[in-house]
């Protein structure tokens, strides 16, 4: 899966963005992040505020229990601030 | 008239208002967002998702153009270094009569600001740079066209 950063995020993690192997057991947007801050404590500490985090499912806007479904890239960042 | 633009390039709000004013209406509504001088700001710096952005921007016009009875409508938003002064998005709106164009106006920016996928870093004259943060205002802003 195409997993993309944004912003802090971005920052945080060191990527704009990589390709992933993911586990078939993830369903939803949540259980995916919740592995990814498993991988490092880079992540972790990236991921950490699960609540200042916002999502998009290919290209979509979706909240955390989106189901990941056939889902191609997930997009990972902070609240927007454009305007 | 839909128009959505991403401008890596200052923009001129006249100029990219002008489509807007040969549309036979009476109306044209528009908001200018400048780059603001906040405490020893010197510059903002805007990154964005391609592709998600321009897709967001036109879902939000087609919203618009619904909702009220629009002869056309855009939005222009810079990307890249914007120095304090500079527009950093143009929306605009024409109708037959105003109020349609001044609703219009307001639902593209306030939705704009919450759900468009931008982001706004802050630059300052000691070289330092820190990334803005969402404010609750602006979602209560945006949640009120609900």
């Amino acid at each position: 899966m195409k997993l993309v950063y944004f912003a802090s995020v971005r920052e945080a993690i060191g990527l704009s963005h990589e390709e992933r192997e993911v586990p078939n057991d993830l369903r939803t947007v949540g259980d995916l992040v919740a592995w990814l801050a498993g991988q490092s404590e880079e992540y972790a500490s990236a991921l950490n505020d699960r609540s200042r985090l916002r999502f998009a499912l290919d290209q979509n806007l979706v909240a955390a229990d989106a189901l990941l479904g056939g889902g191609q890239e997930l997009a990972i960042f902070p609240p927007v601030t454009g305007g | 008239m839909r128009h959505v633009r991403i401008s890596s390039t200052p923009i001129q709000p006249d100029q990219e208002l002008a489509v807007l004013a040969g549309l036979g209406g009476g109306a044209l509504s528009s908001f200018t967002g400048i780059a603001r001088d906040d405490g020893g700001v010197t510059a903002i710096e805007l990154e964005h998702y391609p592709g998600m952005t321009e897709a967001c921007l036109s879902s939000l016009i087609e919203a618009a153009t619904a909702r009220w009875s629009l002869l056309g409508a855009l939005i222009t938003h810079r990307v890249g270094i914007v120095p304090v002064g500079a527009p950093v998005v143009v929306v605009g709106a024409a109708s037959l009569h105003r109020a349609e164009a001044l609703e219009a106006t307001a639902f593209l920016i306030d939705r704009l600001k919450t759900e468009a996928p931008f982001w706004k870093r802050e630059h300052y004259a000691d070289g330092t740079a820190k990334w803005v943060e969402a404010k609750p205002s602006d979602d209560a802003r945006s949640d009120r066209w609900s």
